[in-house]
C-alpha cells in the first residue's frame, strides 16, 4: 500500500504541510476559516512538524502492518481495513480513554481535547493525495509503496 | 477441522485476526461462556455512567464473525479439554474436535475471604452483564461501596457516582492505583475522585459485610473499625486467571496458563493469551501475567498467526500500560514504575500541582524503561516509543525527555531511518 | 523604535500582512532569515518589521494563506534627477558605518543591454524554414581547439581523419551552469548542477571552491576552475573534470579578488577548499604567479601536463576595455577555451561602486573578441565562451550569433531555482537556501527538485533555440555560429553596430 513517507534530510520545518492537513480536515475546506473559526470548535491536524537543532522532520500515523493503536482500542474505533491495509478510525466509537495514544510508539496519534476523541491520520480519505505531500514545497513528503 | 478458541473476549479477537491474516479458508469455532458477541470490557464502565449506550460497546461490527468464517456458540461454558484426542468438551456434553486449539478464558474476579460476602448485594465489575446488573441496582439503592482501590475499582466508583449514588472506596494499600502509579499520581487521582465527592478510605480494608437478619447489605465495617453504611458493595480487588480448564487437562501453568514467545503452551497445538496466560514480559524478561488490554489482543494476534502458519511469529513481549481518565484528568503509565532501591534505577519527576501535571520517569541502563503521565498526556506514545524500542538514551536526550519534550528525532539515527524511512523498493 | 535612523525609515520595501487573512500560522517567522517577521508576544500574533525586509518574497510565496505583498516602500523622495533614492541610500549607509558598499548578484544599474537591441532574422520564401518536429536540428557543441585545416586518407572502409584534433568537450547544448564555488553557493546547489548537467550532457563549473568529494562521480560533466587563491586544487581535483578552468577575472568585479567570510566555512567547505573551519577563505586580485602572457603560458602547460593533455584548458576573463588584446594572447598562450564575463555578471559578493562601475557589456566584448581573433587567424585555435546576463534563450542565441560557442548560465540557473536576486548573497543568510551554508537554510534547495529545475531551463531553452534556428532555416548552432548578419541592430549608433558588426534593421 501506498504511505506517506517523511524525508528529514530535505524538509524545511515550513509548517506548511500541517496547514494543508488543517484544510483538508476541516468543513470550510477554506484555509483562513479552517485556522481561525473550525480550530476554535476543535479542529486540529493529524500532522506533527518536529524540529531539533538543524534538523526538521513532518511525522503522521505510518499506518503500521501490525499496530499497536489497533490492540490497544478499547472501543473498536480504531482497525485495519484489510482491503487498504489503512489503519482506520471511526470517530462515533471512540469514548477518548487515550490508551491507543499512550500504545502507539511513533507518537502519532493526538488528543482532540474539545471532543474528547482522539485525531490520527487517515491519509486524507477521499483525496488521491494527501494533502501534507500536495502542500510540501520542497518534496520533503512522499506518497508511494516501500 | 477448525480453530477452536475458547472465550470471546479481546484476545479472541485477536486471534481471529491473527489467523485470518494468514489463513482466509479454515474455519474457526470460538466458544464462550458469555452470551453477547465480543464487546470492549473496559467500556463496561463507560455504559454504566451512561456515557455510551449499548449500540456501542461492541468491539466490532455485527458482520465481523461472518465475514471472517467464525462459528460462535455463546453462552456455553466448556469443561474440559482433552489435548491427546485433540477435543474440547461442553458443559452441556458436546464434544468438539480442534485443530489448534487457543485458550483465551481470561479471568474471574477474585472474592476475598470476608464475612458476609455471600448472599446477595454484593458485585463485581467485570462483565457487560454485571454493568447491568449494576445500572439496575443504582436505581434503587442510594450509597455504595467498592472495595479496591485499583482501576477497576476507580472505574466503577466513578460510573456509580455519575449514577448519582454516593460512593466510598476501601483500599487496603496507602494509596489509590498503587500498581501502576506512585503517590504523588495516585493522590492526584485521589484528589480528583475526592473532589466530585467520591469517598476513599486508605490503608484499610473491609472485614465484614455488615446484613440485616434479611440478608440485605446495610454497610461495611473496616478493619479500622469504620462503619461505612450502604446497600451494596462491589468487589474489585483484582482477577485470577481462568486455569482450570488447562490445569486439568495437564497443561502447565504457573500464575497463569505458562506460554513461550509464540504463545504455545507446554501442549502442541494448544495456544494461551490474555488475561489468562503468563507470558514473556519486555522489561523483566520473564514470564508475567499482565491483565491488561492490549497484551491481550496482541497476544491473541500473535497466537492466531502462529496457530495459522509454519512461521513463528515470535510476540515481543508483554508491556504493562494503562491509560485511563477520571473525570477527564487523563493519565498513563507504561513499563516498569516503581522500581525498588536496589533495582539502580533513576527516577526523574516533575509535579505541577497547580495544573495538576506530573510526570515520572525510569530509566536503567541508558533506557527509558517506564513512565507515569498525569494530566498532560499528548506526549505519552512518543516516551512509549523509547521503551517499546529500547532505544539508547544519550545524556541530551534524557535532559529533553525529563523536560517533558521527547520527539521522534531523539532517536538514534538509525533507528529513525529503519522505522520511518524504511529505503524505497 | 521610538527613533530609526534616516537609514532605516527610507527601508526599501514594506511588507503588507492583511489581517483578516492572517492565521498566525507563523510560516512567515520560519521562513525570514532576516527575522523581519516575528511572533509578537505582546500582542499574541505574527507581526513583523519593514526595515528588516530585503525583498527576497520568501515570505510572500509561502504564506499559506495569501496574506503578504512585499511593496517597494512608497515613502518618496523628492525628485531628483542626480541624487536618485539609490546614492542616497547608498550615502545614509555608508554614514552609519563607513565601510564599503557590498552587493550580491549582477549589477542592476541601468545601462545599455544591447541584447534589447538586436533582432533575429527568419526565412521567408528564398530560403525555406525548417520545422524542428520534423527534422533533425544539430545543437550539439564541442568546445576546445580546432585544427587549422584536417587532412583524410582513403581507406577501404571509406575516408579517415588523420589530423590530430585536441582535447574537446562535448556539450549537448550551447549552455552550461557557471562558475558558483561550493562555499558561495551550498553543496546542495552544486550537486543539483552535477546531477542535471550529466542529465542534459552539458557542463557544469565548480567555481573556485574545489570538489567535494561526493561530486567526483559527476566528472564527466564538471569544468573544475583554478582560481588565484588556488582553493581546492590538487592533482586528483584537475583530474576530475572534462575540463580546467582558469580564472583570472570575474565580471561583476574585475580587478579584484574574492572574500568568502569564515562563517561561510564549515567542516565540509573547509575539506574541500582545504583551509580552515571558520577562518576567511581570501584569494588574492591577480594570480600571483601570473603576471603576463608568458607566465600564463606556463600555467596553462603546468596544467595540461598534470592532466595529460586529456582535457581542454580555459582561461576566464572580465570583460574590459582591453579585452580583444588580452584574449589573444590567452590563446597564443595556449588556452582551449577563452571566456568573457560581461559586467552583469553574477557574484556572491562585490564592492558595490566596482560591481556598478567597472567592466564593459559582455555584447561589446564578445564581438570584438571574436573579430580580433578571426582577424588575427587564430580564432579555431580557441572557443569562446561567453558569461553574465544572459537572461533568455534569444539572448543566447544572438550570443552565438556575434560570435560565442556556448554560454554560461549563473544568474538565470539561480533564478530557475528561486533566487529573486534580493542581492544579499554576501550576508550567507539566503532564505531560498543558495547563498547560504546554514544547515537550516541550504536544506530549502532539495537537490533533486532544483536540478529537475535546471534541467527544465536548458531543455527549455534548447527548445527555444532550436525554434530559432529552423526559423532562420538553420538546421545547426554550427551554422549560426558568428553569423552577424542574422543580427539587425535596432536603434543604435554607428560606433556600436560597427563594434558588432551588425547592419541597422532595415539594411
Ligand atoms: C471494568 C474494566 C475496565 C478495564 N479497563 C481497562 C483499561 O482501561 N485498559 C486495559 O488495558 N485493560 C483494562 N481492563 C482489562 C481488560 O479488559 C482485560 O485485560 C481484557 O479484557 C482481557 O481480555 P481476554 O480476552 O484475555 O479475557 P476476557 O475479556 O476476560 O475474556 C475471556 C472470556 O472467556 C470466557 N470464558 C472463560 N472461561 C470459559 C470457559 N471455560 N468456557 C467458555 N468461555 C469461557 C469468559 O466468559 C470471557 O468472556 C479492564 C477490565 C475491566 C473489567
Ligand atoms: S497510530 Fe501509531 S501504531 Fe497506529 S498505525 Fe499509526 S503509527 Fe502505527
Ligand atoms: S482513545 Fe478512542 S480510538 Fe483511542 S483507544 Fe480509546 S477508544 Fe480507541
Ligand atoms: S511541508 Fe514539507 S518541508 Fe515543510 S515542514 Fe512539512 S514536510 Fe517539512
Amino acid at each position: 500500500m501506498r504511505r506517506v513517507y517523511p524525508n528529514k534530510d530535505v524538509c524545511i520545518g515550513c509548517h506548511i504541510c500541517e496547514v494543508a492537513c488543517l484544510t483538508a480536515h476541516s468543513a470550510s475546506n477554506d484555509v483562513v476559516i479552517a485556522a481561525k473559526e473550525e480550530v476554535a470548535t476543535g479542529l486540529q491536524p493529524c500532522k506533527a512538524v518536529y524540529d531539533k537543532g538543524q534538523l526538521s522532520v513532518a511525522l503522521s500515523c505510518r499506518h503500521c502492518d501490525n499496530p499497536s493503536c489497533v490492540s490497544a482500542c478499547i472501543s473498536g474505533a480504531l482497525y485495519k481495513d484489510q482491503e487498504t491495509g489503512r489503519t482506520c478510525y471511526n470517530e462515533e466509537q471512540c469514548v477518548g480513554c487515550w490508551s491507543c495514544l499512550m500504545a502507539c510508539p511513533y507518537g502519532a496519534v493526538r488528543r482532540n481535547v474539545t471532543k474528547g476523541k482522539i485525531i490520527k491520520c487517515d491519509l486524507c480519505e477521499g483525496r488521491e493525495m494527501p494533502a501534507c505531500v500536495q502542500a510540501c514545497p520542497n518534496n520533503a513528503l512522499v506518497y508511494e509503496s516501500r | 477441522m477448525s480453530y477452536v478458541i475458547i472465550g470471546n473476549g479481546v484476545a479472541s479477537v485477536g486471534a481471529i485476526e491473527g489467523i485470518r491474516k494468514v489463513d482466509t479458508t479454515t474455519p474457526i469455532l470460538v466458544v464462550s461462556e458469555e452470551d453477547t458477541p465480543t464487546y470492549g470490557r473496559p467500556l463496561i464502565s463507560y455504559f454504566l455512567a451512561g456515557k455510551i449506550g449499548l449500540d456501542r460497546v461492541s468491539l466490532r461490527p455485527d458482520e465481523f464473525y461472518e465475514k471472517n468464517n467464525v462459528e460462535v456458540k455463546l453462552d456455553t461454558r466448556v469443561a474440559a479439554v482433552d489435548t491427546a484426542a485433540k477435543t474440547i468438551t461442553t458443559e452441556a456434553g458436546e464434544v468438539i474436535e480442534y485443530k489448534e486449539l487457543l485458550l483465551a478464558t481470561g479471568g474471574v474476579p477474585f472474592m476475598p475471604p470476608i464475612k458476609g460476602i455471600d448472599g446477595s448485594g454484593v458485585f463485581n465489575f467485570t462483565t457487560l452483564n454485571h454493568a447491568h446488573m449494576l445500572l439496575d441496582l443504582s436505581k434503587r439503592i442510594h450509597r455504595v461501596v467498592v472495595v479496591g482501590g485499583g482501576l477497576i475499582g476507580l472505574k466503577a466508583a466513578e460510573a456509580l457516582r455519575y449514577n448519582g449514588l454516593s460512593t466510598a472506596i476501601v483500599e487496603l494499600g496507602s494509596r489509590v492505583l498503587s500498581a501502576a502509579f506512585d503517590d504523588v499520581a495516585g493522590n492526584l487521582v485521589a484528589q480528583q475522585l475526592e473532589d466530585k465527592g467520591i469517598t476513599i478510605c486508605c490503608g484499610t480494608t473491609v472485614e465484614e459485610i455488615l446484613r440485616t437478619e434479611q440478608g440485605e447489605v446495610i454497610g461495611v465495617r473496616l478493619a479500622n473499625g469504620q462503619k461505612l453504611a450502604c446497600e451494596a458493595v462491589v468487589v474489585a480487588i483484582g482477577v485470577v486467571p481462568s486455569l482450570d480448564l488447562a490445569k486439568d487437562a495437564g497443561i502447565a501453568v504457573n500464575r497463569g496458563i505458562k506460554v513461550d514467545d509464540n504463545m504455545s503452551t507446554s501442549v502442541e497445538g494448544v495456544y494461551a493469551a490474555g488475561d489468562v496466560a503468563e507470558a514473556p514480559d519486555m522489561i523483566a524478561k520473564e514470564g508475567r501475567v499482565t491483565p491488561i488490554w492490549p497484551n491481550a489482543f496482541s497476544q491473541g494476534y500473535h497466537a492466531g498467526l502462529n496457530m495459522a502458519s509454519e512461521e513463528a511469529s515470535p510476540h515481543p513481549g508483554g508491556l504493562p500500560m494503562n491509560a485511563i481518565s477520571f473525570y477527564g484528568l487523563p493519565t498513563a503509565s507504561l513499563g516498569h514504575v516503581n522500581p525498588s532501591e536496589d533495582e539502580n534505577c533513576e527516577v526523574f519527576t516533575f509535579t505541577d500541582e497547580e495544573n495538576g501535571v506530573y510526570r515520572k520517569l525510569v530509566f536503567r541502563d541508558e533506557k527509558l524503561i517506564g513512565y507515569v503521565l498525569v494530566g498532560e498526556v499528548d506526549f505519552a506514545g512518543l516516551y512509549t516509543g523509547f521503551i517499546r524500542f529500547g532505544l539508547d538514551i544519550t545524556p541530551d536526550v534524557k535532559e529533553e525527555l525529563i523536560a517533558g519534550k521527547p520527539s521522534a528525532l531523539l532517536w538514534p539515527e538509525e533507528e529513525f531511518d529503519t522505522k520511518w524511512t524504511p529505503a524505497a523498493e | 523604535m521610538l527613533f530609526k535612523p534616516i537609514s532605516q525609515n527610507f527601508s526599501d520595501f514594506v511588507i503588507d500582512r492583511e489581517n483578516d487573512r492572517c492565521i498566525n500560522c507563523e510560516v512567515c517567522v520560519r521562513q525570514c532569515s532576516y527575522e523581519a517577521h516575528y511572533w509578537d508576544d505582546a500582542r499574541q500574533c505574527v507581526s513583523h518589521d519593514h526595515t528588516k525586509c530585503v525583498g527576497c518574497h520568501r515570505c510572500e510565496a509561502f504564506c499559506p494563506t495569501g496574506c503578504l505583498t512585499i511593496k517597494k516602500n512608497p515613502a518618496d523622495f523628492r525628485d531628483n534627477a542626480l541624487w536618485t533614492p539609490t546614492y542616497m541610500k547608498h550615502v545614509y549607509k555608508q554614514g552609519d558605518t563607513g565601510g564599503i558598499l557590498l552587493s550580491g548578484m549582477g549589477s542592476p544599474a541601468d545601462k545599455p543591454i544591447y541584447w534589447d537591441n538586436l533582432q533575429l532574422d527568419a526565412s521567408q520564401v528564398t530560403n525555406p524554414s525548417i520545422d524542428p518536429l520534423r527534422e533533425p536540428m544539430e545543437l550539439t557543441t564541442y568546445l576546445g581547439s580546432k585544427p587549422d585545416k584536417v587532412s583524410f586518407e582513403e581507406t577501404s572502409d571509406g575516408p579517415k581523419l588523420t589530423t590530430k584534433i585536441g582535447p574537446q568537450l562535448k556539450l549537448n547544448y550551447p549552455l552550461m551552469f557557471s562558475a558558483m564555488s561550493f562555499g558561495s553557493i551550498n553543496l546542495n546547489l552544486h550537486k543539483a548542477m552535477a546531477m542535471a548537467a550529466t542529465e542534459l550532457g552539458i557542463a557544469y563549473n565548480t567555481g573556485e571552491g574545489g570538489l567535494h568529494p561526493d561530486l567526483y562521480k559527476y566528472g564527466n560533466n564538471t569544468i573544475v576552475q583554478v582560481a588565484s587563491g588556488r582553493f581546492g586544487v590538487h592533482k586528483d581535483y584537475l583530474n576530475a573534470g572534462s575540463a580546467v578552468e582558469i580564472k583570472i577575472g570575474q565580471g561583476a568585479k574585475p580587478g579584484i579578488g574574492g572574500h568568502l567570510p569564515g562563517e561561510k566555512i564549515d567542516e565540509e567547505v573547509s575539506k574541500t577548499r582545504m583551509c580552515p573551519v571558520g577562518s576567511d577563505a581570501i584569494s588574492p586580485a591577480p594570480h600571483h604567479d601570473i603576471y603576463s602572457i608568458e607566465d600564463l603560458l606556463q600555467l596553462i602547460y603546468a596544467i595540461k601536463e598534470s592532466t595529460e593533455y586529456k582535457v581542454p584548458v580555459s582561461v576566464k576573463i572580465a570583460a574590459v576595455h582591453n579585452a580583444p588584446a588580452i584574449a589573444s594572447g590567452i590563446v597564443r598562450a595556449g588556452a582551449d577555451i577563452v571566456v568573457i564575463d560581461g559586467f552583469r555578471g553574477g557574484t556572491g559578493a562585490a564592492p558595490t561602486m566596482i560591481r556598478d562601475n567597472v567592466g564593459i557589456p559582455m555584447e561589446l566584448a564578445l564581438a570584438a573578441v571574436d573579430n580580433r581573433l578571426r582577424d588575427e587567424g587564430i580564432r579555431n585555435h580557441a572557443s569562446l565562451v561567453v558569461a553574465g546576463g544572459i537572461r533568455c534563450s534569444a539572448d543566447a542565441i544572438k550570443a552565438i550569433a556575434l560570435g560565442a560557442d556556448a554560454i554560461y548560465i549563473g544568474t538565470a540557473a539561480l533564478v530557475s531555482v528561486g533566487c529573486t536576486l534580493c542581492g544579499r548573497c554576501y550576508t550567507g543568510k539566503c532564505p531560498w537556501g543558495i547563498a547560504t551554508n546554514e544547515a537550516r537554510l541550504k536544506k530549502r534547495q532539495n537537490p533533486e527538485v532544483a536540478a529537475k529545475r535546471l534541467a527544465n531551463l536548458v531543455r527549455a531553452w534548447g527548445h527555444e533555440i532550436q525554434e530559432m534556428l529552423g526559423g532562420m532555416g538553420l538546421n545547426s548552432i554550427e551554422s549560426l555560429r558568428g553569423n552577424r548578419d542574422k543580427l539587425r541592430g535596432l536603434g543604435l549608433n554607428e560606433t556600436e553596430l560597427d563594434i558588432l558588426g551588425v547592419k541597422h534593421a532595415g539594411r
